[in-house]
C-alpha cells in the first residue's frame, strides 16, 4: 500500500490540513503564515500533482477510512479521472500559492493568519471531493469547500457590497449542492448504500435517469457558472482576494466540471444524446453571454469572472458532442469531444489563473481595478506585462499555445458529425462549433482591449482607485509572484506545444469511462505531432508552428539589417499631424465595445442617458445589466419572500400559541402514524 | 520522393509566394486604374515602394514599446507561415500538416491580435480607433470563414488543405451545389479579411472610412515596408485558399515534378483573373458603413451555413 498514489495524495491533502492548523501558531508576527505556510502549501500542491499523474496510469486504487459517523465509513477512489483533475488542482495551486506567499506580505497578522487557515482547508477539501467515493463524504466535501471559499470571499467583510457577494455565492452554492443531493438521491433508487459502487449499479429506468441527469446538471451547473444560474460569479470574483480568485475561478469551478463528468458517464451511465443537445444548448447560450458581458466590463477582475462564465460554456460544448456522440454509440468522436472538454478544462485552469493573479498585481501594486483608471503599465512592471500577454494570447486561443489546442479538438469533434445517422442533430453540430468560434474571435478583441488600454498607450490619471498605491509605487511585482506566474506561464507554453503526451493520458481516462477511446496509435505517432483520427484527416504540430515563425521572424530581422539598416529615430506620435494629443483621448474600455454594444445591442439591458445638445451640464452615462436579474433572480427572491411572510404569520410571539401548535401536530400525528 | 527535395521545395514555395505577393498587388491596382480610366501605375510600383520604405530611417513614437517593433516581424513571420501550408504550385509540402485550415485561421488571427496591439500601443485615438474595427470586422468574419472551411471539409473529409485539394482535384467531374455557396461566402469574407472595398478602402487615408490604414498609422519606413509587405501576401494566401477550396484544378501531384511548369502556368492565369475580378468589384461597388459590415458578413456565414446544410442534404 505504501507510496501507492492515493495514499500520496492523501499525504498531500493531510499536509495542506496540518499547514491549515498550524498557521493557527501564535507567535510573534504570525510568522509561519507569513513565510513557511504557502511555500509549504505549493510543495504539496506539486507532490499532489506527480501522484495525480501517476494515478493516470496506475489501477484504480480504493481505501476505506474509518472516519465518519457510525456504519457510514469515508471511502475513497482514485481512478484516471480523479487523477486528472488532482493534477489540475494541485500543479495550479502550486502557482497560485507561491504567488499568495508575496501578495499577502503586507497582511496583518490576524488577518493573514485566517487566510492561511481557510485557503488550506479549501485546497484540501477541493482535493476531497475528487477524492470521495460515497455520496456522504462527497457532500461533506462539497459542503466545505462551499464554506471556507464563502469566507474567503468575505475577507474583506466590513464593505457591504462583499458581504452582499458572499451571500449570493452562499445562497446559490446551497441551491446547487440540494439539486446534487437529490440527483445522489435519484441516482440511489431505493437500495444499497450511497457509496458510488452502489450508485453506478443502481439500474434506472430511462425517466429516473434523466430526472438525476437534471438534478445533477443543474447542481453542478450553479457551482460551474452556467447560465441563468450565473449570477454570483462576477459578484464573488472581484470581492475575493485576487489568489483566491484565482483558486475559484481557475479551480473551483472545475471541480463542478468533475461532478458533471462523474455523474453522467460514470455513476448514471447509459448517456443519451438528448441530454448532450441540452448540454450543448446551455453551453452556447453561456459561451456568448459570457464573452458579451465581459466585453462590456470595465473592472478587470469582473471581466475576467464573465470569461469563466464564457470558458464554462466552451467546456460545456465540448462535453455536450461529446454526450451527443456517445448516445449515439459513436465512442471514438465521443472520446474526442470528452478529451477537448477535459483539456480545455486544464488549459482554462491554468491561463485564468495566470489573468487573475496579473490583475492582481495591479490592485496590489497601483490600487487600480478599473481598466479606465490604467495604461501604459508595459513601461513600469514589463514583468507583469509579459505574463499576462501569454495569458491573453491563450485565453483568446490563439496558436501556439494552449487555449487554441482544445478550441482546435472541439472543433475536429464538430467535424466528425457525419457520422451521425440523426439528419438534424448533424446539421446542428457545426452550427455548435460556430458558436465557438465567434466567442473566440470575441474573445481575442476582449483581450486586444484589456491589454491594450491596462498595459499600452499613455498613463492615465486615476479617478476610481480601490486604495492608494502600494509603498514604492513604479515597481514591479516581487520574486514570489514572479515565480508563481513564470509557473502558470510555462505552464500555458508546455500544454499548448506539447500537447500530444497529455491528450494519450486523457484518452486513458475516456476509455475506461467510455469503454473505447480514440485510437491510440494516431496519438502515439510522435510528441511532435497532434492527430486526433488519422493523419490524412487532421494534424497539428505546435513546434514546428512556432519554429517556423520565430525562424523566420529572426531571418527577416538579419536580412533587413545586413541589406538596409537598423536606423530610428525618436518623435512624437504622428497621429495624422494632431498635435494636442492627451493621454485623456485615448480609447477607453467602454468605448472599445461600442460596436459590441451596436451589434448585438438587442441582448442587453442598457440604461443610457444622452444630454441633449443644449443642456448646460451634460453628462453621459451607460449601464449595462444583466437581464437574468430582472428575468429569474428578482421574481424568485420576491416569491420568496411573499412565502416567507406569510409562513411568518405563524410566529405570534407568546407561548400559549406556540404550545397549541405542538399539541395540533401531535394529534395530527396521532392520526396519520397509527 | 525524399524529404530533402520536400522541404527544398516547401523552401521554394514559400519563397516564390513572398516575393510574387507585390505582383498581385500590382496587377489589382493596374486592372482598377484602367477599370476608372486612369493611366495605370507600373506593375513593380509595390516593389519600388517596398525599396524605397526599406531605405528610410524608422520613425518612432518616444512612447513606444518593444511590441510596436516587434509586430511588423511577427506579421510578417505569420504570413510567410501561411505562404508555406496553403498548396499553391503542388500538394507535395512536408510542412503542410504542421497547420491545418483551422490552424490557418489561427495564423490570421493571431496576426491580427498582434497588428491590434500595436496600434493600441503608442496611445493615440487614431490607434484604438483602428484597433477596435479591425477587431469588429474579425469576429463578424471568422465563425463565416470556418463555416465555408468546414464545408469543404465535410466533402473531403479532412481539414488538411493538401487533402482537400486532392479529393477535389481528381474527383469525377460533378457540380456541388454545396460549394457554389460556400465560394460566394469565402468570397465575401475575403474582401473583409483583407481590407477592400466595400469593408475597407485601401486607397484612402480619411479617418472616417479607414480600417487598416488607422492600424498602422504609426509607423513608418522598414516597419512599414514589412507591414505592407505581409498585407500583400496575406492577399495571395486568401487566393490561394480559394482556388485550393474552389478550383483545384491545375495543382501538381504529390512526386510529379513533370507538371509543375504547367501548374505555374494554370496559378498565374488563375491570379490574373482573380485579380482582375478583384479590381472590377472594387470598381463597381462603393464602401458601405461600418455598421452595415455585420449585415454583410452574416449573409456570408448563413451562405456558408446554407453550403454546409445543402451538403448534408444531398449526401444524406
Amino acid at each position: 500500500m505504501s507510496g501507492s498514489p492515493l495514499t500520496g495524495s492523501l499525504v498531500a491533502l493531510l499536509a495542506w490540513l496540518a499547514i491549515a492548523a498550524l498557521s493557527l501558531l501564535p507567535g510573534r508576527d504570525a510568522w509561519f503564515a507569513r513565510r513557511l505556510a504557502f511555500p509549504l502549501g505549493a510543495l504539496a500542491g506539486l507532490a499532489l500533482a506527480a501522484f495525480g499523474l501517476q494515478a493516470a496510469w496506475a489501477p484504480v486504487a480504493q481505501m476505506t477510512l474509518p472516519l465518519g459517523l457510525p456504519d457510514l465509513p469515508f471511502h475513497l477512489r482514485l481512478d484516471g479521472l480523479a487523477g486528472f483533475f488532482l493534477t489540475l488542482l494541485g500543479a495550479v495551486s502550486a502557482g497560485v500559492t507561491l504567488y499568495a506567499n508575496g501578495y499577502f506580505r503586507d497582511e496583518t497578522s490576524a488577518r493573514l493568519t485566517l487566510i492561511s487557515l481557510q485557503y488550506h482547508v479549501f485546497l484540501a477539501s477541493m482535493a476531497l471531493v475528487v477524492l470521495a467515493d460515497d455520496a456522504y463524504l462527497f457532500m461533506v466535501a462539497w459542503e466545505t469547500m462551499a464554506l471556507s471559499s464563502y469566507f474567503l470571499v468575505t475577507t474583506d467583510h466590513r464593505l457591504p457590497a462583499v458581504r452582499s457577494a458572499g451571500f449570493l455565492y452562499l445562497l446559490i452554492a446551497h441551491l446547487g449542492a440540494i439539486a446534487i443531493l437529490l440527483s445522489f438521491g435519484v441516482m440511489h433508487g431505493g437500495q444499497g448504500d450511497y457509496t458510488f459502487n452502489a450508485l453506478r449499479a443502481a439500474e434506472l429506468t430511462p425517466f429516473w435517469a434523466t430526472a438525476a441527469f437534471l438534478l445533477a446538471f443543474f447542481g453542478f451547473g450553479a457551482k460551474a457558472g452556467m447560465i441563468p444560474l450565473h449570477a454570483w460569479l462576477p459578484e464573488a470574483h472581484p470581492a475575493a482576494p485576487t489568489p483566491v480568485s484565482a483558486l475559484m475561478s481557475g479551480i473551483m469551478l472545475k471541480t463542478a466540471i468533475y461532478g458533471m463528468v462523474r455523474v453522467i458517464y460514470d455513476l448514471i451511465g447509459g448517456v443519451r444524446w438528448e441530454w448532450g443537445l441540452l448540454v450543448l444548448a446551455v453551453g452556447a447560450g453561456t459561451t456568448l453571454f459570457g464573452v458579451l458581458y465581459a466585453l462590456m466590463q470595465h473592472d478587470l477582475k469582473r471581466l475576467l469572472a464573465y470569461h469563466s462564465v464564457e470558458n464554462i460554456g466552451i467546456i460545456l460544448l465540448g462535453l455536450g458532442m461529446s454526450m451527443v456522440f456517445v448516445g449515439f454509440g459513436q465512442t471514438a468522436a465521443g472520446a474526442l469531444g470528452l478529451i477537448a472538454a477535459l483539456y480545455h478544462t486544464l488549459n482554462h485552469a491554468v491561463f485564468k489563473a495566470l489573468l487573475f493573479l496579473g490583475a492582481g498585481s495591479i490592485l496590489r501594486l497601483r490600487g487600480l481595478r478599473d481598466l479606465n483608471d490604467m495604461g501604459g503599465l508595459i513601461r513600469t512592471m514589463p514583468n507583469t506585462a509579459f505574463y499576462f500577454l501569454v495569458g491573453a494570447l491563450a485565453i483568446s486561443a490563439l496558436p501556439p499555445l494552449n487555449g487554441f489546442v482544445s478550441e482546435w479538438l472541439t472543433f475536429q469533434t464538430a467535424l466528425q458529425a457525419p457520422l451521425l445517422e440523426h439528419g438534424v442533430v448533424r446539421s446542428l453540430l457545426p452550427l455548435f462549433a460556430a458558436t465557438l468560434a465567434l466567442a473566440g474571435a470575441l474573445t481575442a478583441m476582449c483581450f486586444v482591449k484589456v491589454y491594450g488600454i491596462a498595459f499600452l498607450g499613455q498613463v492615465r490619471a486615476p479617478r476610481h482607485p480601490v486604495h492608494a498605491p502600494a509603498a514604492g509605487a513604479g515597481r514591479d511585482c516581487g520574486g514570489a509572484e514572479r515565480m508563481g506566474m513564470a509557473w502558470l506561464a510555462a505552464g500555458c507554453a508546455v500544454l499548448g506545444l506539447f500537447p500530444a503526451s497529455f491528450l494519450l493520458t486523457l484518452n486513458r481516462i475516456c476509455v475506461a469511462l467510455l469503454g473505447g477511446g480514440v485510437p491510440e496509435s494516431a496519438l502515439e505517432s510522435s510528441w511532435l505531432w497532434l492527430v486526433p483520427t488519422s493523419a490524412a484527416q487532421a494534424s497539428y504540430s505546435p513546434v514546428i508552428f512556432l519554429a517556423v515563425i520565430v525562424a523566420v521572424t529572426w531571418l527577416t530581422f538579419l536580412l533587413v539589417r545586413r541589406f538596409y539598416h537598423g536606423r530610428v529615430r525618436y518623435s512624437h506620435p504622428w497621429d495624422c499631424g494632431y498635435p494636442e494629443q492627451t493621454a485623456r483621448m485615448q480609447e477607453t474600455a467602454d468605448a472599445f465595445g461600442q460596436p459590441i454594444r451596436h451589434v448585438f445591442g438587442p441582448l442587453y439591458l442598457m440604461k443610457r442617458h444622452l444630454p441633449a445638445p443644449d443642456d448646460p451640464a451634460p453628462r453621459y452615462s451607460l449601464r449595462i445589466e444583466d437581464r437574468h436579474w430582472y428575468l429569474l433572480y428578482l421574481p424568485v427572491a420576491r416569491l420568496a419572500e411573499f412565502v416567507s411572510a406569510k409562513i411568518g404569520l405563524l410566529q405570534r410571539g407568546r407561548i400559549s400559541i406556540y404550545l397549541l401548535y405542538s399539541f395540533l401536530t401531535l394529534i395530527g400525528l396521532l392520526v396519520f402514524v397509527r | 520522393m525524399t524529404t530533402a527535395t520536400g522541404i527544398a521545395f516547401q523552401l521554394l514555395q514559400s519563397v516564390f509566394v513572398v516575393l510574387a505577393a507585390p505582383l498581385l498587388l500590382g496587377w489589382v491596382n493596374q486592372c482598377r486604374a484602367w477599370l476608372q480610366n486612369r493611366s495605370a501605375p507600373s506593375l513593380l510600383l509595390p516593389y519600388y515602394t517596398l525599396a524605397k520604405l526599406f531605405h528610410k530611417d524608422a520613425v518612432i513614437a518616444h512612447d513606444a514599446s518593444p511590441l510596436f517593433r516587434l509586430t511588423p516581424y511577427v506579421l510578417f513571420g505569420c504570413m510567410w507561415l501561411a505562404a508555406g501550408i496553403v498548396p499553391v504550385l503542388a500538394t507535395d509540402l512536408p510542412f503542410a500538416p504542421a497547420a491545418d485550415i483551422i490552424a490557418l485561421v489561427g495564423v490570421f488571427a493571431l496576426a491580427r491580435v498582434f497588428a491590434a496591439l500595436a496600434a493600441m500601443d503608442i496611445g493615440t485615438s487614431f490607434g484604438g480607433l483602428g484597433a477596435r474595427r479591425e477587431m469588429l470586422i474579425g469576429f463578424l468574419a471568422e465563425p463565416a470563414m470556418l463555416m465555408t472551411l468546414f464545408t469543404a471539409a465535410f466533402i473531403s473529409g479532412s481539414t488538411q488543405l493538401t487533402t482537400i485539394v486532392e479529393t477535389l482535384a481528381h474527383r469525377e467531374f460533378a457540380i456541388y451545389p454545396s460549394l457554389a455557396f460556400a465560394a460566394v461566402a469565402f468570397g465575401m469574407v475575403l474582401l473583409a479579411e483583407n481590407a477592400r472595398i466595400p469593408i475597407d478602402n485601401p486607397a484612402t487615408h480619411l479617418e472616417l472610412t479607414m480600417l487598416h490604414e488607422a492600424l498602422i498609422l504609426e509607423y513608418s519606413a522598414r516597419h512599414l515596408a514589412l507591414i505592407e509587405w505581409a498585407v500583400a501576401i496575406k492577399l495571395f494566401a486568401y487566393l490561394t485558399i480559394g482556388f485550393a477550396l474552389f478550383a483545384p484544378w491545375g495543382i501538381a501531384a504529390a512526386g510529379d515534378w513533370g507538371t509543375l511548369p504547367l501548374a505555374v502556368a494554370a496559378l498565374a492565369l488563375k491570379l490574373a483573373l482573380a485579380g482582375a475580378a478583384l479590381a472590377l468589384v472594387e470598381a463597381v461597388l462603393a464602401k458601405m458603413r461600418l455598421f452595415l459590415a455585420p449585415e454583410f458578413l452574416s449573409t456570408a456565414f448563413l451562405l456558408a451555413v446554407l453550403g454546409m446544410l445543402i451538403h448534408f442534404l444531398v449526401q444524406g
